[in-house]
């Protein structure tokens, strides 16, 4: 217990806390915009996944991490476009074309890869953000170095929590986006183009899941890997959920997720027999007796029904 | 409920011309889908400098070239079935399992316990511990149902969360509680007496695969030759008529959860039980989610399960030899495995529009009424 105690008070824990937490946030932070506009975002593992590939290529052939960064924000949206195009156009079913998106994203990713280096054993690394220290502020105690010393896509995901509350909540356009999540057919009857609002929701969870896959190939470390984001998507899935679908929630949760994950890396580093797993399995515990609790009255009403114009039959 | 079944005494007299239209126009769009899946691959191996046709080549000698290959292909395909299986099962009652990941995991769970704590005679134990691996999905399973019964829940968010709290579970017993002295994080071995019996000598196929084609079998029949398989599919066309007709609604879904988690639970137990005999961490490569593509190239029928199952089985045991022999990546095939779900999607679309163009027709005026599922 001591033991656990020491890495949960380190400035090291909580500086990784911060850093794992990034990823999640900047995708999840994306995905409530398409949960709002009232589409599941399954889709954002594919999206991140492709945003880690063209974040690595962008930065590999131009030299910098930047043409990376807005790379991989086109390749998430170029996935996320797909995506809306099935659910909203085609009303397929977001299961389905979610489950397809994320396994063609693992075939593509790898295929490109493999086209772009060939078949070869050598570790190829692309130049990666540096952290940037912010003047002053990083060298307060404690805290300069714990928030005050991460790369640019760290700060960009925290700083997006305020954009974010702002934009859902304060403008007419993001009471637009969540009408069209909660009762699309009033909203269309108000002159809402609920089909447009949508796809515009899916697009921004796309742009924002890859550049949260950035971090990954061009941030904390400078290489590519199939299957690199090894399911973050689904967690910043499940941290919508367990943030009740308000920035503010979403953000504790993809902070409760970093930081778990944060501590399984060092429990398994010090080889302290400390039951990682049952910390890594709490926070979806938690989440699911808060569901159970509260009901369902916190998901926006019209999630995961496809909309048809004009009042067409729902169920 | 001794509802009437109004396909099955079609089917039953004997009119076999337009039963054999319906299969073979079922099958088109999957076989289509395929087709397009495998050209689109071929440009893109072809820019990759591979002779596609040799890739190709590869894949399927890898697959299906030799009885090795075969058996690993057959053996490959058995968590698959069952899987899916487990989600067309739910989807007939419009239900989506997304936590057969999770409920494969509890099953094996449940199994290799059996298999290792109890002692029993031969044949029984093996009985024991393939009810224990069914009765661990079929729990996990049944309390999404419960939820979307009773509290409204939706089941894609329930089961996605539970598959979490599954897997780390699951490694948690590993390392712990179940954990065999040593080094490795592992379950000790699953005994001779709960183990599924190897059919051919010299290779891996275990009578696994016989269980999964009786499963796909009773699911059949449970579908379209009995009360409940029907009380599913009005459940599953439309909820409220069928509770108008008096159907228990919460019951149903609760009951297609329980047998949708059961089978995905075998799934996980005919993996322990017939070919790891242990339980490691990570011991699913994702069966539970390819299982929906699975089910989606089945059409979500029994039989076409089986084909997709074999399918998807084929691929991903034939993607070995062809990295070993071409250099291309075995996630290759994970690339033909997503367009052919996005070609079902878009052939389903094309079939969804031209209904509605041709409905709009015969009506001389806009049918709205065409329903929001462009997938079966």
């Amino acid at each position: 217990m001591t033991e656990i105690l020491g890495v949960l008070l380190s400035a090291n824990f909580a500086f990784a806390s911060i850093r794992m937490a990034s990823p999640l946030l900047l995708a999840a932070m994306g995905g409530l915009f398409s949960e709002r506009a009232g589409v599941l975002s399954l889709g954002l593992e594919g999206m991140m996944l492709s945003g880690t590939l063209a974040a690595f290529l962008g930065s590999y052939y131009s030299g910098s991490p930047w043409v990376g960064l807005l790379a991989a924000a086109a390749a998430g949206g170029v996935v996320a476009l797909v995506y809306a195009a099935a659910c909203v156009t085609f009303r397929a079913n977001q299961v389905v074309a979610a489950v397809g998106l994320n396994i063609l994203a693992v075939g593509a990713t790898g295929l490109a890869f493999r086209g772009a280096f060939g078949v070869t054993h050598h570790l190829h690394r692309a130049p990666a953000f540096q952290p940037i220290n912010v003047p002053v502020l990083s060298d307060l105690p404690v805290v300069g170095p714990i928030l005050f010393r991460h790369l640019f896509p760290v700060y960009l995901a925290f700083l997006l929590v305020p954009v974010v509350i702002f934009v859902l909540y304060r403008t007419t356009w993001g009471l637009k986006l969540r009408s069209a999540g909660e009762n699309p057919l009033a909203a269309e009857t108000l002159g809402v183009k609920v089909e447009r609002m949508r796809y515009t929701g899916i697009i921004i969870s796309g742009l924002l899941a890859g550049m949260g896959g950035s971090l990954l190939s061009t941030g904390f470390i400078s290489t590519f890997m199939e299957e690199m984001t090894a399911g973050r998507g689904w967690i910043a899935f499940s941290a919508i959920i367990f943030g009740k679908w308000t920035p503010i929630g979403t953000f504790l949760a993809t902070m409760l997720f970093g930081a778990a994950d944060a501590l399984q890396l060092r429990v398994q580093a010090l080889g302290l027999a400390i039951p990682y797993q049952l910390l890594l399995l709490f926070p979806y515990l938690l989440t699911l007796c808060a569901l159970v609790l509260v009901g369902r009255t916190q998901a926006p009403a019209a999630l995961g029904t496809p909309y048809e114009r004009m009042g067409g039959s729902r169920k | 409920m001794t509802a009437h079944e109004p396909s099955a005494a079609r089917r039953s007299s004997g009119r076999i011309g337009p039963a054999l239209r319906g299969i073979a126009s079922s099958l088109l769009t999957p076989i289509l889908a395929v087709l397009a899946a495998f050209m689109v691959g071929s440009v893109v191996i072809g820019v990759l400098k591979v002779n596609p046709l040799l890739a190709y080549g590869h894949l399927l000698r890898g697959a299906v070239g030799n009885l090795g290959q075969l058996t690993t292909t057959l053996v490959s395909s058995i968590p698959l079935i069952f899987a899916g299986l487990a989600v067309t099962l739910a989807f007939r009652a419009s239900v989506w399992n997304i936590g057969a990941e999770g409920q494969l995991y509890m099953g094996a769970l449940l199994a290799v316990w059996a298999g290792t704590a109890l002692r029993l005679p031969a044949g029984l134990h093996l009985l024991v511990a393939l009810a224990f691996g069914a009765a661990g999905g079929s729990l996990w399973a049944a309390i999404p149902g419960f939820l979307n019964a009773r509290r409204g829940l939706n089941e894609v968010i329930t089961t996605i969360l539970m598959n979490y709290i599954a897997i780390w579970f699951v490694a948690y017993m590993i390392h712990y509680p179940l954990r065999e002295p040593g080094w490795n994080p592992q379950t000790s071995q699953v005994l001779a007496s709960a183990r599924l019996p190897i059919l051919i000598e010299g290779t891996s196929l275990h009578a696994g695969i016989i269980l999964a084609l009786a499963a796909a079998a009773v699911v059949h029949i449970l579908l379209t030759r009995t009360g409940l398989g029907f009380a599913i599919r009005m459940v599953g066309a439309n909820r409220q008529a069928a509770r108008y007709a008096g159907v228990n609604v919460a019951a149903v879904t609760v009951v297609t959860m329980a047998l949708s988690g059961a089978l995905a639970g075998l799934a996980g137990a005919s993996e322990i039980l017939g070919t790891r005999y242990r339980l490691l961490e990570g011991f699913s490569p994702g069966w539970g989610f390819d299982a929906i593509a699975v089910a989606l190239v089945g059409r979500t029928t029994a039989l076409g399960t089986i084909l997709g199952a074999l399918f998807f089985g084929a691929l991903r045991t034939g993607a070995n030899v062809m990295q070993a022999s071409t250099g291309l990546p075995v996630v290759a095939v994970y690339f033909i495995q997503g367009l052919v779900v996005l070609f079902m999607i878009a052939g389903s679309a094309a079939n969804f529009v031209r209904k509605s163009a041709e409905r709009r027709k015969e009506a001389g005026t806009v049918d709205r009424d065409t329903g929001s599922a462009a997938i079966s």
